[in-house]
């Protein structure tokens, strides 16, 4: 531990006062920290960056009595204005570019420029999703190739493209299993999550139509499975586990519940969000998986970009493939991969589908991306970065559970994040005030009091593309916190001292919303 | 691996640390029997760069590129010239690998953007409130289908006829899980929208009709009118705009009565992209219904010192809260795109999106007189804004797949969109953007004219 000031940062040191109380400075700014406004204060209505002929009022006009007549009150700045106010923005935010950003269950690693070059080729980029089909065999080839990759990773048979993102995958695999369910004319009401499950996971049961019931977990971090059986029963149409769970542990007796709810005559959804840390090394279809999405923006390292856009392919079992939605691809008999459409759906057997989750083919963007990154790693790569995701958790746990209580550190290695608790800490100190010290540290803070079963859940999600130094370096600012959280240091409590902003009221923010800019127009 | 910094030095380091003998020691939780002890086999090995780009470059080179055509398609995604600024700004490391901003301290650079973007689309839209953005316009059109029924407590969807097909598609799948019938039918080709036969159509347990303007043929429906009829009897009007570039030239929804505005935002700085990532945008313009709205929402306070700043709000109506009470499942949004339109839309300004606009349709009102003189062609709209569509005595769908053949992306075909009947085969939807030229519609005429005759 004694090696890691290779940047120049060095733990221990005195951390000089702020000294922007002292020397105040008329603008705000303090040198290189610039205060931006908004540009609603900056912009002109008859400004504008972008060169356009100036309109002929005598032009001929076919909008009828449409045409607008209330102005719409759109400030306009110049190019190098435009360019400055958003630079001047994009250095207020922390991002994987900067530093670690260890959000448990949102796999923030690394994005590999080449896939922002391969997006931006002009085949991918420049064609329109209703092109005739001659026209764009390449971008089919995308979505065939990719389809190909997912299907073999998983184990599984057969993947729905189009679902936007992981919460829209979930819905999808609901959606199948529903019409499956239907298909048989069993009405079964009852949804089971545990409660450990990521909030979207009852969100869509219930979006779906169904009834939602928590299982409880086991002392272990698992799911109780003696709990969950004696639940199960005719009136169950599904059981929705996160494998591995947000506690950070392989679900061990995956087999024996798929078996479990099977044999109940339901089906077994998987939330993938977590499918980083077994890539390569088991496969959900082996494990009597029935329907699982994929976050290509976590697994496969298309960019997050502030919330979106995201991409939550879902592999399916042969059980649930007749009813996926359209477009869909699938193996055919003969093997090959194969884009199904509304035009070839009765040609390919594809007639129980339950219809369109989006318009057009999902999100391409993010498949170019996703494949240029499996095309990177190939088959004996992903299964390296798993490994090196899930290594560089357990160097996490081991090295700060002597400071932090880590309720599942005697449940086996983790997975790929590390779950700690507020266990410990002096009477009124709290995970927020560990995660906002680690803003001050340099760090973007782990995903906090989450899961729900954990008191003051932090849950550390280090990914497999951060170096050895920088866990190092990690290490040392959580060792320090944890210490602070235990002795009862009051100066956490108003962290962050050296963020763009201090602590946000946001009480204020529900209470009396303002969610737009005013100004007469 | 060049993504994968530890070294096999590092990896012993760990796990003596760790205290567990190999890396294949941390998966001892996965039963033996299922455990994968090598990559699978049958898929390719690591790759280098030039060796990935030159395997993606020949899958690119397999389609052909709108710029390499001349192109006409609409029906939903739009080629506007994006201006160069936009793409360099979302690249930026600090948007581009950014999370959904969950610590507003260190993500005021996005938090900000979203309040301008929100503002924006309210603007442009008419409305008072804007959320942070959907995935995309179908997706959003369903969210307000869904929200409209919380407000109304009614179970009668009615789309009307001008509604993109792929729009309609989505809500009838939804609808078949979720209270609620649709009623729908396809559209009729004709010059008219027909508002006072779906105004007649509207009743008492309507809870919402929806509306595109333009529409899918490129006809621009009364909004004001329908909206009267709606409100007196107690249903929503919810308009949906596939083209925002169009709101620079036609009156905003929100100020011809609409309830709901709901749109594909693409147009405006994202691309085409063969359909996705897209931009679901979504307002509302009476206030007391925000809590009701889908999707996260950015909103100003103050800091501990007093300063201004946003964070995420009204959250207790989203799932991460609620759970299974929530508004809505969704959770990712569009916030990269959401950046795009933003930046775009700052460039622009009104004065810009006038102007674009103004172009736009000057260049369609020109495609369709050239497209009127060749024989064959009937234009059906009598008002339009940048897209039309024309009738061929013809199939139309084979038409447009013959003219690729000479690097000529004509328009969609109705025949692509719906089953054939009531004249649809022959229809062919034509959109034109400020990047067409006259030479286009040149091309573009004498094929037509070859072909047709």
């Amino acid at each position: 531990m004694n090696q890691i000031n290779q940047s120049g940062w060095k733990p221990g040191t005195p951390v000089p006062a702020d000294r922007g109380e002292e020397y105040p400075t008329v603008t705000g700014n303090k040198a290189l920290m610039l205060e931006e406004r908004l540009i609603f204060e900056l912009g002109r209505t008859d400004t504008c960056g972008v060169d356009l002929p100036e309109p002929d009022p005598a032009a001929p006009n076919r909008l009828g009595k449409f045409a607008r007549q209330q102005a719409t009150g759109l400030p306009g700045l110049s190019e190098p204005e435009t360019v400055r106010h958003y630079t001047r923005l994009s250095r207020q935010n922390y991002a994987i570019d900067l530093g670690l950003f260890p959000l448990g269950s949102c796999t923030m690693k690394h994005n590999p420029r080449l896939n922002e070059k391969v997006a931006r080729m002009p085949g991918f980029a420049d064609v329109h999703p209703l092109q005739p089909v001659d026209t764009v065999r390449g971008a089919l080839g995308v979505i065939n190739e990719l389809a190909h990759w997912l299907i073999e990773l998983t184990g599984m048979h057969g993947v729905a493209m189009t679902p936007k993102a992981g919460a829209h995958g979930e819905l999808c695999g609901m959606l199948c299993i529903r019409a499956a369910l239907e298909a048989r004319g069993d009405a079964r009401k009852v949804v089971l999550v545990p409660e450990s499950a990521h909030g979207t996971n009852p969100a869509t049961a219930a979006f779906a139509g169904y009834e939602v019931e928590d299982i409880p977990a086991a002392p272990d971090g698992r799911v109780d499975l003696a709990a969950m059986k004696a639940r199960l029963g005719p009136d169950v149409a599904a059981v929705m586990i996160t494998n591995p769970n947000t506690c950070g542990l392989f679900e061990s007796e995956m087999k024996a519940i798929s078996d479990a709810v099977h044999a109940a005559g339901g089906f077994v959804y998987c939330d993938g969000a977590n499918f980083n840390a077994i890539m390569g090394r088991v496969r959900p279809g082996d494990l009597g998986i029935d329907a699982m999405h994929i976050n290509l923006h976590k697994t496969f390292s298309t960019p997050h970009g502030g919330g979106g856009p995201g991409s939550g392919p879902v592999v399916l079992s042969e059980a649930l493939c007749p009813y996926g939605p359209l477009p869909f691809t699938a193996k055919m008999p003969d093997g090959s991969i194969q884009l199904v459409e509304e035009e070839n759906a009765a040609e390919h057997g594809h007639t129980e589908t339950f219809g369109r989750m989006a318009a057009f083919h999902g999100q391409m963007g993010m498949f170019t991306r996703a494949l240029t990154y499996i095309l990177s790693h190939g088959a004996d790569g992903l299964r390296q970065a798993s490994g090196d995701a899930v290594l560089n958790a357990n160097y996490l746990l081991r090295s700060l559970d002597d400071v932090f209580d880590a309720p599942f550190g005697d449940s086996g290695p983790c997975m790929h994040e590390a779950l700690f608790s507020d266990h410990g800490f002096a009477e009124g100190m709290s995970t927020l005030d560990v995660a906002k010290g680690l803003i001050d540290e340099g760090f973007h803070p782990m995903t906090m009091y989450f899961p729900l079963v954990v008191h003051g859940a932090m849950l550390v999600e280090p990914t497999e593309t951060e170096s050895k130094a920088v866990l190092d370096q990690f290490i040392v600012a959580m060792r320090s916190l944890g210490e602070r959280a235990k002795a009862g240091d009051e100066a956490l409590k108003t962290a962050p001292h050296h963020a763009p902003r201090a602590r946000l009221d946001e009480a204020q923010a529900a209470r009396k919303p303002v969610l737009t800019y005013y100004t007469e127009v | 691996m060049r993504y994968l910094p530890l070294t096999d030095t590092d990896r012993a380091a760990m796990l003596d640390v760790i205290g567990a003998p190999s890396v294949d020691a941390l998966f001892a939780d996965v039963p033996s029997d299922l455990y994968l002890d090598g990559p699978i086999e049958g898929l390719p090995l690591a790759a280098g760069e030039m060796a990935v780009e030159k395997h993606m470059r020949g899958l690119s080179k397999q389609n052909l590129a709108a710029a390499d055509a001349a192109f006409f398609c609409g029906a939903g995604a739009y080629r506007h010239h994006v201006p160069a600024t936009v793409d360099h700004i979302i690249q930026r490391g600090e948007f581009l690998t950014a999370y959904t901003p969950y610590q507003p301290e260190i993500a005021q650079g996005t938090l900000q953007m979203l309040f301008e973007f929100q503002t924006q689309v309210a603007r442009l839209y008419g409305c008072e409130i804007a959320n942070a953005s959907m995935y995309d316009g179908s997706t959003a059109c369903w969210e307000a289908i869904v929200m409209a029924a919380r407000l109304t407590k009614r179970n009668r969807i009615f789309i009307t006829d001008g509604v993109h097909p792929h729009y309609v598609s989505v809500a009838q799948t939804m609808a078949k899980f979720t209270p609620g019938d649709v009623d729908y039918a396809y559209p009729v080709a004709r010059a008219e929208v027909g508002e006072d036969a779906i105004c007649a159509s509207i009743d008492e347990e309507t809870s919402c009709v929806v509306v595109q303007y333009p529409d899918i043929m490129g006809r621009i429906p009364d909004l004001q009118q329908i909206a009267d009829a709606a409100h007196e009897k107690g249903a929503l009007l919810i308009v949906v705009n596939t083209e925002p570039v169009a709101l620079g030239a036609l009156e905003a929804p929100g100020n011809l009565g609409a309830d709901i505005v709901v749109g594909e935002g693409q147009s405006i700085g994202v691309g085409l992209q063969f359909g996705g990532p897209y931009l679901g945008l979504f307002a509302i313009t009476n206030r007391k219904h925000v809590r009701q709205m889908p999707g996260r929402l950015c909103g100003e306070t103050v800091d501990a010192d007093g300063k201004r700043g946003f964070v995420l709000t009204l959250s207790t109506r989203e799932q991460h809260i609620r759970r299974e009470k929530a508004t809505s499942n969704i959770c990712t949004n569009s916030g990269l795109c959401a950046l795009a339109f933003s930046v775009h839309m700052t460039l622009l300004g009104e004065k810009g999106l006038t102007a674009l606009a103004a172009e736009n349709h000057r260049l369609a009102c020109q495609a369709a007189d050239r497209l009127a003189q060749v024989p064959g062609v009937t234009v059906m709209n009598d008002a339009f804004f940048n897209e039309f569509t024309i009738m061929v005595d013809t199939d139309a769908r084979q038409l447009v797949r013959d003219l690729a053949k000479q690097d000529i992306l004509a328009g969609v075909s109705l025949g692509r969109l719906y089953p054939d009947g009531d004249g649809r085969e022959n229809g062919l939807v034509i959109a034109v953007t400020e990047t067409n030229t006259e030479e286009d519609f040149e091309i573009l005429a004498s094929a037509l004219q070859e072909a047709l005759s």
